[in-house]
């Protein structure tokens, strides 16, 4: 009997704090695509940093064709016959297409000869690509086939890629997934890194399910329902009682035909989007990362403005006001990253509420602060949220990132807005600190606020929100009740199969 | 004609140390290291080498040394920025003033002495070429040199695999890092070339254009060599071009003072200065040029993760 194509037997990796990886162990066949399945912070990233060589792993052991597989480098790693297409590209944009890919070759200078095997291969493979273009003139598609082209040149033996569609256009994602039904069928084999449920079950002949760092199983993906599947990445915490009977109030956000182009390049342009969310309710948006919904949250908080009628708070038309007048009429947001836009590492906490509690909290006065008053806020802050610091004197960064968190948030919540907009609230915060951010969301909503949750943990959303819908490709799908909807249709939706009225451009 | 002979060959002599300077910080630069400190390292190694020529009278000798002490000041930057990642920016200013100020205070037993200077190897046949020949091609090996320095930074930069690797982690050391390159290492050996060049740089004040110490004699060169790297565009070839053009200007205002056009002589001392601030200014008004040409990561510390 042949040996698998590769093999990780118990592979192990520990970082400070965190067991990333807990004797997992995993094959692949030739010529087979086989998914590593599993949410944000389970482990994946982890674990394909190893078997590249980035990483060296703290035990076990891997095997490619029965052989010992070790890379202590990515050079290594390609020499042997493993390729790995980044979720986010190490391309250089200020050079050639055919000078990147010699860079990603060991030995490889940027000839005619290598110039005519690029179109050699990209033509096989169904793969267009000009070698003498620049890169920054190359959309997201285009850039990710000169990864891919790279790894082809040096006859791979197994390819990983690491979440490829998240920048993808529908478009791209399928032509991509020919390509690699053909690679397969050449005898490449495929560890196809995604969280996207629909996509694995069109592509993947088995998964291998990773949670908090442990393997959860294995699966055939076209065999097992979507809703199985997710239960094995969220861990069976999936029940529809988290859904809660409410009332509901008073509109107080309104969003409407909302449509903003991207800033970041590799942003995601919002479409058309629409909600309402009404007061004493949580609306829950999941999603996976890169599909707007950090544009989503800098229009809601004002960073970016839109048009007025876009977006209004309590009737009143806001899309053209910045943050402060919007948290003066009482709309306060939380952003994703917590030190550098939530918080500013180098201040005390002190400082830092002054950031976005100046205006509520009446911390300035005729053009000065009060840093009195700011203190006294920030210590309330700190009491009413059990965030633990040396005191209001401690410097943001000095925090661990649950304690932060609970005191970004808890800035917000102690303004008592109106409106209270999330993004990833409980993002890389222990479970003691996430129960209590989240009871502090509930206990807002209870009291009158509306709600707005973004965030990738689906067993978060569906434990809080009374409704909920989803973000795919800055699209919002209509929401629905928490307790009628399905863990297929959400695993759809995520795939960016927006609901049965929306149909995609293709 | 006698007259325009000895204005080119001043031209090419004027031109020379900013010519090593500017080519060793397009290198450098494309590393995607920014290093002030030109000025300073020029410094060190015209007194390195001031001293070495002195004691032994060899100026080869002399030459090489200046290398090695630039090299050690640009590593003393690199250790500084790359490793312990301080700001690049006020590390080469530091750099620069520390070296003016250590120099100063070595250097005084030199001060008032003479060394040898290097002897011209006139090319055969071409610098008997009428006019040209003894403006062009009858000078010292250090000009000959920095023009093939110029012409091979040029193709390595371009067409060799270390020196698309050197563009690569000045573009994204990220991306580099994630590739398996040594980015530090990369950019601490394209630093000690960018040093080794400034230090023959300073060599060349007084082994061919003042026999002396002076205090301070590189005087505002290392940062003309800096603006000639901007108006080079970071290529090598053209940072020759823009030595020898700053360099025209720099003893046309000589030769202007020497004819007594009536012009204040500090206004035609001022001209280089002035000469790079336009030049500057005008070619930083196309700013997608600037984009295109500039390494992408110029200046910004790269932190190595995992």
């Amino acid at each position: 009997m042949t040996p698998p194509r590769f093999e990780a037997a118990n592979l192990t990796k520990r970082f400070p704090g965190v067991l990333a990886n807990d004797a997992v162990s995993l094959h692949v066949e030739a010529g087979e695509i086989h998914a590593l399945l599993g949410e944000n912070g389970a482990g994946k990233s982890t674990m394909v940093k190893m078997i590249y060589g980035l990483m060296r792993p703290d035990g076990g052991e891997m095997r490619l064709d029965g052989q010992p597989y070790s890379p202590a480098k990515p050079a290594e790693a390609r020499a042997m016959g493993v390729g790995m297409v980044f979720q986010h590209f190490s391309l250089f944009d200020a050079l050639t297409v055919a000078e990147n890919i010699a860079l990603g070759i060991s030995g490889m200078r940027p000839t005619r000869a290598l110039s005519q095997k690029i179109i050699d291969v990209s033509n096989s493979y169904g793969l267009a690509l000009d070698p003498d273009r620049h890169v920054q003139s190359l959309s997201a598609g285009e850039r990710q086939r000169v990864e891919i082209v790279r790894c082809l040149l040096q006859n791979p033996r197994m390819l990983i890629m690491d979440e490829p569609t998240s920048v993808l256009t529908p478009q791209e994602a399928e032509t991509l997934f020919e390509t690699l039904r053909r690679l397969a069928a050449d005898g490449c084999s495929i560890l196809y890194i995604s969280h996207k449920l629909d996509e694995i079950r069109a592509l993947c002949s088995r998964a291998t399910v990773l949670r908090h760092g442990r393997l959860v199983g294995a699966a055939d993906p076209r065999q097992t329902s979507a809703r199985e599947l997710a239960e094995m990445m969220i861990g069976g915490a999936w029940n529809a009682a988290g859904a809660k009977a409410m009332t509901p109030g008073r509109a107080r956000l309104e969003v409407q035909n909302l449509s903003l182009a991207s800033e970041d390049p590799f942003g995601v342009a919002l479409k058309e989007i629409g909600f309402t969310v009404h007061a004493g309710e949580i609306l829950g948006i999941a999603g996976i990362a890169g599909n707007g919904q950090t544009e989503l949250l800098d229009a809601l908080s004002g960073e970016r403005r839109t048009a007025p009628g876009c977006i209004r708070l309590n009737g009143a038309a806001i899309g053209d006001l910045g943050p402060t007048r919007r948290r003066r009429l009482g709309l306060c947001a939380v952003p994703e990253e917590r030190l550098g836009h939530g918080a500013a590492p180098e201040l005390s906490l002190g400082h830092n509420v002054l950031l976005s509690a100046r205006t509520r909290q009446g911390l300035e006065r005729r053009g000065f602060l009060s840093l009195t008053r700011a203190r006294a806020f920030a210590d309330d802050v700190a009491k009413r949220f059990d965030v633990r610091s040396s005191g209001v004197h401690a410097e943001a960064r000095t925090l661990s990132g649950g304690n932060l968190q609970k005191f970004i948030v808890g800035r917000e919540i102690a303004q008592n807005p109106d409106v209270l907009c999330v993004l990833q609230p409980t993002w890389g915060v222990d479970a003691a600190a996430a129960a209590a951010i989240h009871t502090a969301i509930l206990t807002l909503a209870a009291d009158g606020a509306a709600v707005l949750v973004i965030s990738q943990d689906l067993g978060e959303l569906l434990a809080i929100s009374s409704r909920f819908s989803v973000i795919a490709d800055g699209r919002v799908s209509e929401p629905r009740a928490v307790g009628d909807v399905t863990v297929e249709e959400i695993g759809l939706l995520m795939g960016g199969q927006a609901g049965p009225s929306e149909a995609i451009a293709v | 004609m006698e007259l325009i002979q000895a204005i080119i060959a001043s031209i090419i002599v004027a031109a020379t140390p900013l010519a090593f300077a500017a080519i060793g910080e397009v290198v450098a630069e494309k590393s995607g290291v920014l290093n002030l400190g030109v000025e300073g390292m020029m410094i060190v190694g015209a007194l390195a080498g001031f001293a070495t020529t002195f004691e032994t009278g060899s100026p080869a000798l002399g030459v090489l040394v200046a290398a090695a002490a630039g090299t050690t000041a640009a590593l003393a930057f690199g250790f500084l920025t790359q490793i312990l990642l301080a700001n690049q920016v006020a590390t080469g200013l530091a750099l620069t003033l520390f070296c003016l100020g250590l120099t100063a205070l070595a250097g005084h037993a030199y001060s008032g002495q003479a060394t040898p200077p290097l002897q011209p190897i006139p090319i055969p046949l071409l610098s008997e070429i009428p006019v040209l020949g003894p403006a062009l091609f009858a000078h010292d090996a250090l000009v000959y040199l920095a023009v093939a320095l110029a012409l091979a930074a040029g193709w390595f930069l371009r067409s060799t695999r270390a020196g698309l690797i050197l563009r690569a982690i000045g573009e994204n050391p990220d991306a580099a890092h994630a590739i398996g390159y040594p980015v530090v290492l990369a950019r601490l050996m394209a630093l000690a070339f960018g040093g080794a060049l400034a230090g023959i740089g300073g060599a060349y004040l007084f082994l061919v254009q003042t026999p002396h110490w002076v205090e301070n004699m590189t005087s505002g060169r290392g940062w003309i060599a800096l603006a000639i790297v901007v108006f080079a565009g970071w290529r090598p070839e053209r940072a020759l071009l823009g030595a020898y053009l700053f360099g025209g200007v720099s003893v046309i205002q000589l030769h202007m003072q020497a004819f007594g056009i009536d012009i204040d002589a500090q206004y035609l001392s001022m001209a280089p200065y002035l000469a790079t601030i336009v030049v500057l200014a005008l070619i930083s008004h196309d700013k997608t040029r600037q984009r295109m040409n500039a390494p992408a990561a110029l200046g910004r510390p790269f932190f190595q993760s995992s």
